[in-house]
């Protein structure tokens, strides 16, 4: 009987979350199958995320949510620009994964990492520039120096839709979770199940790329199981919901506003890959709340 | 050489006096303000007032009337039409045919010419609103004169401006507006939050249903006079005068757009359900429970005024109250004393005086809460201070100004809104401290921070989770200004060009 590394196959990787900077299995210890394109062959077994999980999440990005806020914008940006180097390095691993587990050609696929990098690129250039383009002194009457600045909204949580085609929810995660990390807030995301095989290569180039810890964490699991809890958790500031399900949004504006949570909808028609959307300042300025400072003017 | 030598020869009887002043208060010779009552005569009421629905004040088809009364006399002021859910349905459809037909067709130019004359009409009867605002109300006339017409003016005119030069606001975007809005505004400032919903609103080309609260209706029905006066086409503001039951059908009515609401948090959540499976667009000014920092370098005669003005002003009924102070330790019992003294000073009383600091209070039903909650106070451990040489009149709703001093962050007052002259106070060691009890609330809609240090300034102002941070200052308002909370105080802001994104569709 041949071994397996006589036979030269490579060692499968274990797909597990990403919180806190670390790679921890579920505590739950449950999981669910992905399977190869059109086949019973299971590609991978992914972490299916309980409540406490989550919760593990919020708290790591809570940790997280001074320290990323208070680097500079220009650090920021140097970090966001470190994961698009990032992702071409594990480009490869990416368009393999999406390959097997969404049956797409190798030119999709490409394209849909390209657009991941894109996205990287475009709201690092963008971290120290937002702020120029939506803040202002007041001409207020009388002798004060008002001036409004936008500051990350804090602590974000973000779903997805399942049902979208695996090409284009890799670069909406990506640009999502991108422009959300821009203003220096933090977020944890469910991941769609179409990108949730991704889990491995995205985690790898959030913790490779000197992001704090805890900035961005990444779970994979069903979303109707942790939904309520991502929209009623006391300590995120903010949810955003990519897709198109008017119940969801619903739902996340209800039990969200027991402590007025911001829903960002960001929705979801025919057009979802349409990266003109994935790439706007507005994304951006979605998560941020506007601060207003006066200070006497005189001797 | 002479004034010298006789403030020489007089400096033992000044100190004889102050030694007495000290040891006994009755026996100091006390200087009474004689009463500089504002005349109110040349204030008509009407004894019945009609709900305003496309330009006229028409009768409520509920037929129903409620009374409003003066909060420093308790005696009714007038009867005020409850509106029904009809009375409601009406307005809307009247708003809904004039954003079609008139408010949507005419320039912005056009928009933005009403607005200006508004403003101009404001000013011109700016002493007629004042005095209503403040019998309604029962703010004292010195405020409602000098800061709340005023503003009310400043914000039509800033809007006005506003209307056709919104696609310079967000360059790049297209802009609509969103169509017929319903708005509701709280009792503390009703010419002011009905100023703030209105113009932005109105300049951005929208039109609108206006709740007022219901024990303050009496000043924003005589804006609409002005609206009249003005020629504002009929039916682009309406107002719908009426309790909870008015707001609500407002808040559901399946034809409005846009909600705005500035009131309680409580009620903010209960709006936030209402339409979250609408598509109504919807931004919230709620309450807040706004630190007041003092460091020890900052200017401490200064910060005593901001304190005052932060907490007092307006009976205290603020959203954005400077209400819980944080004092650094090493000069907290030197501040707290002349505090004590300061509040001394303060005269409570008739708000049409214009030597009144603190009016009444809006109503018997706030004055209880607010006496509900300062004796919870006691009973949890704080230690309460209340000059008691402040009269007060017999009649009317009042509270004398007061603080609580030893309160810590798990304290009832501490947590919640009192919305009245009551102030809690805590201590600190470090910036650090201050910033985290600062931002130990739900809240997040003021702050304010006194030290003359500037980096130390930037440095607590960039920390301090809240909206607005007045530093080396409190209280201010302008109409380019943003205002508006993070967290529970609310959605959205208002005020400036970001203020106008709550008022068009940008995409």
């Amino acid at each position: 009987m041949a071994s397996l590394v006589s036979q030269g196959e490579r060692v499968p990787k274990t797909l597990k979350l990403f919180i806190g900077g670390e790679f921890p299995r579920t505590e739950s210890g449950r999981s669910f199958p992905v399977y190869d394109q059109d086949s019973k062959k299971v590609f991978a077994q992914l972490c299916q995320a309980s409540r406490k999980d989550f919760r593990n999440a919020i708290a790591a990005s809570l940790k997280a949510c001074e320290q990323w806020q208070q680097r500079t914008a220009y650090n920021r940006a140097q970090i966001l620009y470190r994961m698009a180097e990032m992702t071409e390095g594990h480009r490869e691993d990416m368009v393999s994964v999406l390959k097997s587990t969404s049956g797409v050609n190798a030119q999709t696929a490409e394209n849909s990492i390209d657009q991941v990098v894109d996205a990287f690129v475009y709201y690092a250039g963008f971290c120290d520039k937002y702020s120029q383009l939506s803040g202002c002194v007041n001409p207020v009457n009388g002798p004060h120096h008002a001036f409004t600045t936008p500051e990350p909204v804090g602590c974000v949580d973000c779903l997805f839709d399942d049902d979208m085609g695996a090409a284009a929810a890799l670069p909406l995660v990506a640009s999502t979770l991108a422009s959300i990390i821009t203003s220096g807030s933090v977020v944890t995301a469910l991941l769609p199940t179409a990108a949730a095989a991704q889990i491995a290569s995205l985690g790898e180039i959030f913790a490779t790329s000197d992001l704090p810890k805890g900035v961005v964490n990444l779970l994979t699991g069903n979303r109707s199981e942790l939904i309520d809890h991502m929209a009623s958790h006391m300590e995120v500031q903010s949810v955003c919901y990519v897709g198109s399900d008017r119940a969801v949004k619903e739902k996340l504006k209800t039990l969200g506003a027991e402590n007025m949570k911001r829903v960002v909808w960001r929705e979801l028609h025919a057009n979802a890959a349409d990266t003109n959307e994935n790439l706007r300042l507005e994304n951006i300025l979605s998560f941020v709340e506007y601060k207003t400072v006066w200070h006497p003017v005189g001797n | 050489m002479t004034t010298k030598r006789a403030q020489k020869k007089s400096s033992p009887a000044v100190t004889s006096i102050t030694q007495k002043t000290r040891l006994s208060g009755a026996e100091a010779p006390r200087f009474e303000y004689a009463p500089s009552v504002q005349s109110s005569d040349f204030v008509q009421i009407e004894k019945r007032n009609g709900l305003f629905i496309g330009g006229k004040f028409v009768e409520p088809k509920s037929g129903r009337y409620f009374a409003t009364i003066n909060p420093a006399t308790g005696e009714k002021l007038a009867e005020i039409s409850e509106a029904s859910a009809d009375d409601v349905d009406l307005a809307v459809k009247t708003a809904r045919k004039a954003y079609v037909n008139v408010w949507s067709k005419i320039s912005a130019k056009e928009r933005g010419r009403y607005l200006f004359r508004i403003a101009r009409l404001i000013q011109e009867r700016s002493r007629e609103l004042a005095v209503l605002e403040t019998i309604d109300n029962g703010k004292p006339i010195r405020e409602s004169r000098d800061v709340d017409v005023p503003l009310v003016a400043a914000h039509f005119f800033y809007h006005a401006g506003w209307a056709d030069k919104l696609h310079y606001a967000f360059p790049g975007q297209t802009i609509a507006p969103l169509g017929v809005v319903g708005q509701v505004i709280p009792w503390n400032f009703p010419l002011l939050m009905a100023a703030w919903k209105i113009a932005p609103a109105l300049a951005c080309g929208n039109t609108v249903v206006l709740k007022p609260a219901e024990t303050t209706s009496l000043s924003v029905l005589r804006l609409a006079q002005i609206f009249q006066e003005a020629g504002l086409p009929d039916g682009v503001v309406n107002l719908v005068t009426g309790a909870g039951a008015t707001g609500s059908a407002l808040v559901g009515h399946s034809d409005i757009n846009k909600v705005a609401f500035t009131g309680s948090t409580e009620v903010g959540k209960i709006i936030a359900r209402a339409v979250a499976g609408t598509n109504k667009r919807l931004t919230l000014e709620l309450g807040g429970k706004s630190a007041h920092i003092i460091f020890e370098d900052a200017a401490l005669d200064q910060a005593l005024e901001g304190v005052i003005n932060g907490i007092y002003f307006n009976q205290g009924h603020v959203c954005c109250a400077g209400s819980r102070l944080l004092l650094e330790e090493s000069i907290a019992k030197d501040f707290i004393d002349k505090l004590k003294r300061r509040l001394t000073k303060l005269r409570v009383g008739n708000p049409l005086d214009k030597n009144t600091d603190i009016g009444a209070i809006n109503s018997e039903g706030e004055l209880k809460k607010i006496k509900k909650l300062i004796q919870l106070g006691c009973d949890e451990g704080g230690e309460l201070y209340e000059p008691k040489t402040c009269k007060i009149p017999e009649k009317g709703y009042f509270q004398r100004p007061c603080f609580f001093s030893n309160v810590s962050s798990s304290f009832t007052l501490s947590r919640v809104e009192i919305f009245g002259p009551v102030l809690t106070i805590s201590t600190f060691r470090t910036p650090q401290e201050a910033v985290l009890k600062a931002n130990d609330t739900p809240y997040g809609l003021a702050a304010g921070v006194w030290s003359e240090k500037g980096a130390k300034i930037h440095k607590v102002a960039g920390a301090l989770k809240a909206g607005v941070v007045w530093a080396n200052t409190y209280n201010k308002f302008d109409p380019s200004a943003p205002f508006g909370g993070y967290n529970e105080s609310g959605w959205g802001r208002e005020g400036g060009r970001h203020g106008l994104m709550a008022y068009l569709d940008v995409k």
